[in-house]
């Protein structure tokens, strides 16, 4: 419950955060850190507009969207706090409770017979495809380096002390930070400020949803962030700090993680389409090396 | 032998009394354009009808790189409901074009003609039953294939026009392009409007972006058929307007190809000196695309030696700053695998639908109205087209680079051949036009080679005026840019071009 309060707290900012420090970078001054949720405020006052192709999957696909994503925040501790609902392996429900808003998300891009939203919805399916087997054999490496199945535990025996720890750590992060961004279709994998239908890859999917609709899924989008976000600050907070440093580390970590977005977007291209899956395919493999890396250190990979 | 068989008009622009262009029978006129078209230094101009009553008159236009000059002549058809005319097109395809105009306005059927699509939809078109909601797109049967339509109304806040695309997944076999959305009439405009004023107005007006190339355009067209001196000072002023407005638009669009690929930098870097140029344009005429500067037979705005010391200084910044930031560009790598590649146009493939300006000279076609038929003041200088023959989109974003340059350095002679002077004569807007003459005048204008040609009557009315902007060309050349690409990649080649919708529209 406190992930999720902390993940409300961090996504009030983090958008705002990317999009000022774009502006500064670019020599504006940029709008306010709270615009986006100012503007996710006023979509709420209004009411959503459907086309008449869609059907009641195209209506319930936001809120569940939401609704996922929350589940699987509550689901995440925080260094040294319990979030309750762990138990063995409950990554595994982490990853499936964001592909099952994922693919209602999709299959409502679907239901609105858009071409272009049937080209976003298959784009953004094979982006999380290969996006997957990172997230597993991270969570692999980091189960085998601790013994431990659940996050909790994971999280809780994993401190970022010799050599061995800090390579995986540094994998780690590099991994989630990489996933956070296809997952949130940001560069270099997606533009969220195209305003080009034909090389959008999240933004088409949404072309249609409007008013309070388009006001949930760009929640989740925020809250979504803040859930790699809480990973990341779970691999490198040390849980044996005072409970107000953790806090304000997480904090500071949040905005480190949403400035260096900013400055990242701004000083390069956005890849062309076709090479994306070979890019996302590579986090896979730096994850595997990861994998092998601790197998060895381990002692459990006889060579 | 040649001399019965077209006129030549060496200075441009020119004009010819109408009895003086030789008519030929349609058999002699088809061997005459496919022999002259068939050498590469030839190309056609504008090929267009004026109706008579009882006939309709064909005018072509070829233009001669190697003379630098224009032959004209014409072939005479019976007004006939069902006029029915082999076509040139199959053995000369830049013709389609105009073909298809011909055909779209006045029902002449081309036989043989590959496809007479239409070309804009206009009021007065000949077959008042065809419209754009029945139009059948070009289609390709199977289980694979899926179509994505985009426009006519645009996602971001440009101009409209209708792209049908046939994929294979992310990969498109086909674009066919539609366009006509904004017809205005134009060149009925030309003839209704006789004030000069309306009509200066009215060419500044026929691609935005374009204001000045085809101002320019006009006024040497109105002053050749006013038979109106103009002074080398006011030639030289309207050059240098002429290579303001190509430089401010082609860093426009190096902030543009930017913003498609995504690079925050280079764009917001492109935008704020495309702003340094066009204010310097605003602060000689008070408009920042230099609207109301060209006038025929005189200025307004005289270039004044402050002004140009303005525009040299304001130049001289912008062009070390472009330089360091097209030098970041085309150093980083993530900018390079977008453009590398992407949209390749071959030299032939260029030629052979006719592409005219830079979309020809990137493909690495010598396609130069300022080298080939120079005016208004570039003869005085030793000019020499850029030509990259690679005809990627890297190619078009980099010869924009070399052009704005080279513009550079050539505003900066036109400045010092200018020496103080300015010209003082004001506008003439009120003229008695040759009587029963035909005119042609062309310039390249930042997209390519603009050609206005105008006839008048006998009371030196104009009865036709004929617009041609070089986007009409250069359409079918980002069909081509995009087939066997990724659908995502359009609009980075369309923007590479940078096409205009209104100037096709008309």
């Amino acid at each position: 419950m406190i992930a999720l309060l902390l993940a409300i707290v961090t996504a009030f900012f983090f958008p705002g955060i990317i999009v000022r420090v774009k502006s500064i970078v670019s020599g504006r001054k940029g709008p306010g850190i709270l615009q986006p949720w100012k503007n996710i405020f006023l979509l709420l006052r209004k009411g959503s507009v459907f086309s008449t192709t869609t059907s009641y999957i195209f209506r319930i696909a936001p809120v569940i969207y939401l609704a996922t994503l929350i589940c699987a925040i509550m689901l995440l501790p925080l260094p040294g706090i319990t979030s309750g609902f762990g138990f063995a392996a409950d990554f595994v429900l982490l990853a499936y409770l964001l592909a099952l808003g994922k693919f209602f998300f999709i299959i409502g891009a679907l239901d609105t017979g858009s071409s272009f939203e049937g080209m976003g919805a298959n784009r953004e399916a094979l982006y999380s495809m290969l996006a997957e087997p990172a997230f597993f054999i991270l969570f692999g490496t980091l189960a085998l380096l601790t013994g431990h199945l659940s996050m909790q535990s994971i999280f809780e025996q994993f401190h970022l002390s010799g050599y061995t720890s800090m390579i995986s750590g540094m994998i780690a992060v590099y991994v989630l930070i990489q996933i956070a961004m296809i997952e949130n279709s940001r560069m270099p994998v997606d533009d969220p400020k195209t305003h080009l239908e034909l090389t959008m890859i999240h933004e088409v999917m949404i072309l249609d949803n409007s008013g309070f609709d388009l006001a949930l899924i760009q929640i989740g989008t925020n809250l979504k962030f803040a859930l790699y976000g809480i990973l990341i600050a779970n691999i490198l907070i040390p849980v044996a700090w005072a409970i107000h440093y953790r806090i304000a580390l997480f904090f500071g970590i949040q905005a480190a993680f949403a400035m260096s977005i900013g400055i990242m977007e701004s000083f390069r291209a956005r890849k062309k389409l076709v090479k994306n899956p070979q890019f996302i395919v590579t986090l896979s493999s730096i994850a595997l090396l990861g994998f092998i890396l601790s197998l060895l250190i381990m002692y459990q990979l006889i060579l | 032998m040649k001399d019965e068989k077209y006129i030549e008009l060496i200075t441009l622009p020119g004009m010819v009394k109408l009895d003086e262009i030789p008519v030929l029978d349609y058999g002699g006129f088809s061997e005459l354009v496919l022999g002259l078209l068939s050498l590469e230094s030839n190309h056609c101009l504008n090929y267009f009808v004026v109706p008579f009553p009882g006939k309709y008159k064909f005018i072509c236009c070829i233009g001669c790189d190697e003379r630098k000059s224009v032959r004209v002549f014409s072939h005479e058809q019976e007004r006939n409901e069902k006029l029915i005319l082999p076509s040139l097109s199959c053995n000369h395809f830049p013709l389609h074009i105009f073909e298809r105009e011909i055909h779209e306005n006045f029902g002449i059927d081309f036989s043989g003609h590959p496809w007479l699509k239409p070309v804009r939809y206009p009021i007065d078109r000949h077959d008042k039953n065809r419209i754009m909601d029945n139009y059948p797109f070009y289609t390709i049967g199977g289980e694979e294939l899926h179509e994505v339509g985009v426009g006519p109304i645009h996602a971001g806040v440009i101009e409209p026009g209708h792209f049908r695309f046939i994929c294979n997944g992310e990969k498109v076999l086909h674009l066919e392009i539609q366009l006509g959305y904004q017809h205005r009439g134009v060149e009925n405009l030309f003839v209704q409007n006789e004030h000069g004023v309306k009509k200066a107005v009215l060419a500044e007006s026929i691609a935005g972006d374009t204001a000045t190339g085809h101002a320019v355009c006009h006024a040497a067209l109105m002053e050749t058929l006013g038979s109106m001196a103009v002074s080398g000072t006011l030639s030289l002023e309207r050059t240098i307007a002429l290579e303001l407005e190509r430089i401010a638009v082609h860093i426009g669009d190096t902030a543009a190809l930017c913003t498609d690929i995504a690079y925050q930098f280079g764009q917001v870097v492109c935008e704020a000196l495309r702003t340094v140029v066009i204010n310097t344009t605003q602060s000689w005429c008070g408009n920042r695309f230099g609207k109301g500067l060209i006038r025929a037979g005189g200025t307004h705005y005289p270039l004044t030696p402050e002004i140009a010391g303005a525009i040299r200084k304001n130049l001289e910044e912008v062009r070390e700053r472009y330089n360091q930031i097209t030098g970041r560009i085309f150093s980083m790598s993530s900018v390079l695998s977008r453009f590398e590649g992407t949209g390749k146009v071959t030299r032939y493939q260029a030629s052979l639908i006719g592409a005219v300006g830079m979309a020809a000279r990137s493909s690495g076609l010598k396609r130069d109205i300022r080298w080939s038929h120079p005016s208004p003041a570039y003869g005085q200088l030793n000019y020499d087209p850029v030509v990259i023959n690679r005809g990627d989109v890297w190619a078009r974003a980099k010869i924009r680079v070399l052009e704005v340059e080279k513009s550079m350095e050539m505003v900066f002679q036109f400045l010092d051949l200018l020496d103080g002077k300015s010209e003082n004569t004001l506008p003439v807007y009120k003229s008695d036009l040759m009587p029963d003459a035909f005119a042609i005048a062309l310039t390249e204008g930042w997209r390519g080679e603009i050609c206005h040609c105008a006839v008048t009557d006998e009371k030196g009315k104009i009865i036709h005026y004929k617009v041609k902007d070089p986007s009409l060309h250069n359409w079918m050349a980002l069909a081509i840019a995009v087939r066997g690409q990724e659908i995502s990649d359009f609009p980075l080649c369309n923007k590479s071009y940078n096409l205009s919708y209104c100037g096709n529209d008309l």
